[in-house]
């Protein structure tokens, strides 16, 4: 999916994730912030990365604020931000497929 | 990702509890507090520019949080919205238990529904008519239409009564004695009894005043629901003590199950247990007393 505009999903309550997406400048660039940074980082980085990757999104500026979600939230929240950039988010999802 | 097995359209289902499918820190361990059921929900609890959000929230959570042996119920915006296709299919392809419909209001509300629950469940390869079906009544006309709701699908599991938009309607408000929903509790189990669905209570939304809750769920038990709906965990363990039979209706009902099958075998139809008459029409009623207990963890024997 192409990043058309710049678009948010999540909240900074606790066990959630706030992902921005914006258009890119050549490829993927993540901004990642979390309270469990230490513990956790390298697996966040992973599993935005991996999402990112399902939906084919490959030129975008990315940025992670999270605040202790479980890798569930973090899919859900920057599959709804894509989906949010393309305008695409309110029907017809690909529940089972590019989102899973 | 987690398999749930096959929802059963009759269960004990003593408590239902809203959480709000939009927030995670909710949704992630819902299954600790010991409700039967709980009721994730895409309709009131989240707000217009946040329902995308929910649904992509809500696909996950079905998909990766063992619920265990809770059974998971989702409350999808009203037909009149433009929601509520999308929240069909994010709940069919998720694998939840069941689809609450708010706003019911006639047959056709809920032959609408299944036709899109049929659709989605073609979508995403889901076993044809294993997504179950509830109806919410929030209207008179839901009240007044409750038998043919009731009767509506063959995945109906039963009604509840939402309170809020129906006293709104009834131009009433809460009252001690219940006397403002009298007459819709009364059709509304009457409807459920005579389609043969179960039947849920409104919640009981002052979380202060835990002395009118009570008076509530007492009478909820008397009159002869299933369960009731809930906003608290704080509020479950009371319900569950409430519809948790005693050990004297137990023992009774024991007792007149091995009485009826020893008479019986004799080929005797009618007989007394401790002075009662008994026939058949009492077993239906002893049986599901066991049942209940024993799923309330109050009966072990073999008898059920």
């Amino acid at each position: 999916m192409e990043i058309l505009r710049s678009a948010m999903a999540g909240t900074l309550e606790s066990s959630d994730a706030q992902v921005t997406v914006e258009p890119g400048e050549g490829g993927i660039e993540l901004e990642l912030s979390s309270s469990v940074m230490n513990q956790y980082g390298r697996q966040i980085k992973a599993t935005v990365l991996e999402t990112l990757e399902r939906l084919e999104v490959k030129d975008a500026r990315v940025t992670v604020v999270d605040k202790g979600a479980l890798d569930c939230t973090l899919k859900a929240r920057v599959e709804c931000a894509v989906f949010r950039s393309c305008g695409k988010s309110a029907e017809n999802i690909p529940w089972g497929g590019a989102v899973r | 990702m987690i398999p749930r097995p096959r929802p059963e359209r009759f269960r004990l289902r003593r408590t239902m509890m809203f959480m709000n499918a939009q927030k995670p820190g909710l949704i992630k361990d819902a299954y600790i507090y010991g409700c039967d059921s709980i009721m994730l929900d895409l309709e009131d609890a989240v707000a217009e520019n946040q329902k995308d959000a929910a649904r992509f929230s809500l696909y996950h959570a079905l998909k990766t949080v063992d619920y265990g042996s809770t059974e998971v119920i989702v409350r999808i915006n009203g037909l009149d919205t433009p929601h509520w296709r999308e929240d069909i299919r994010v709940c069919v392809a998720g694998g939840a238990d069941g689809i609450r419909i708010a706003k019911c209001e006639s047959a056709q509300d809920v032959k609408t529904v299944e036709a899109a629950v049929e659709a989605a469940e073609e979508e995403f390869d889901v076993e044809r008519g294993r997504t179950l079906l509830m109806a919410a009544l929030e209207s008179p006309k839901g009240i007044l239409n409750a038998y043919e709701i009731c009767c509506a699908s063959e995945r109906m599991l039963g009604v509840a009564i939402s309170g809020g938009d129906l006293r709104k309607c009834l131009q009433t408000s809460p009252q001690r004695d219940g006397v403002d929903m009298l007459a819709a509790r009364g059709q509304v189990i009457l409807a459920a009894r005579a389609a043969g669905v179960q039947c849920f209570d409104t919640v009981f939304t002052n979380l202060d005043d835990q002395e009118g809750f009570e008076a509530e769920v007492l009478q909820n038990k008397a009159m002869g629901f299933d369960g009731k709906s809930l906003i608290n965990p704080k509020q479950i363990r009371f319900v569950h003590q409430v519809f948790a039979p005693t050990q004297k209706e137990i023992a009774q009902a024991e007792k007149i199950i091995r009485a009826y099958r020893e008479q019986s075998a004799s080929g005797v139809g009618v007989f007394t247990v401790d002075g009662k008459m008994i026939d058949i029409a009492f077993i239906p009623g002893a049986e599901r007393t066991l049942k209940l207990a024993r799923a309330c963890g109050l009966y072990e024997g073999d008898l059920v």
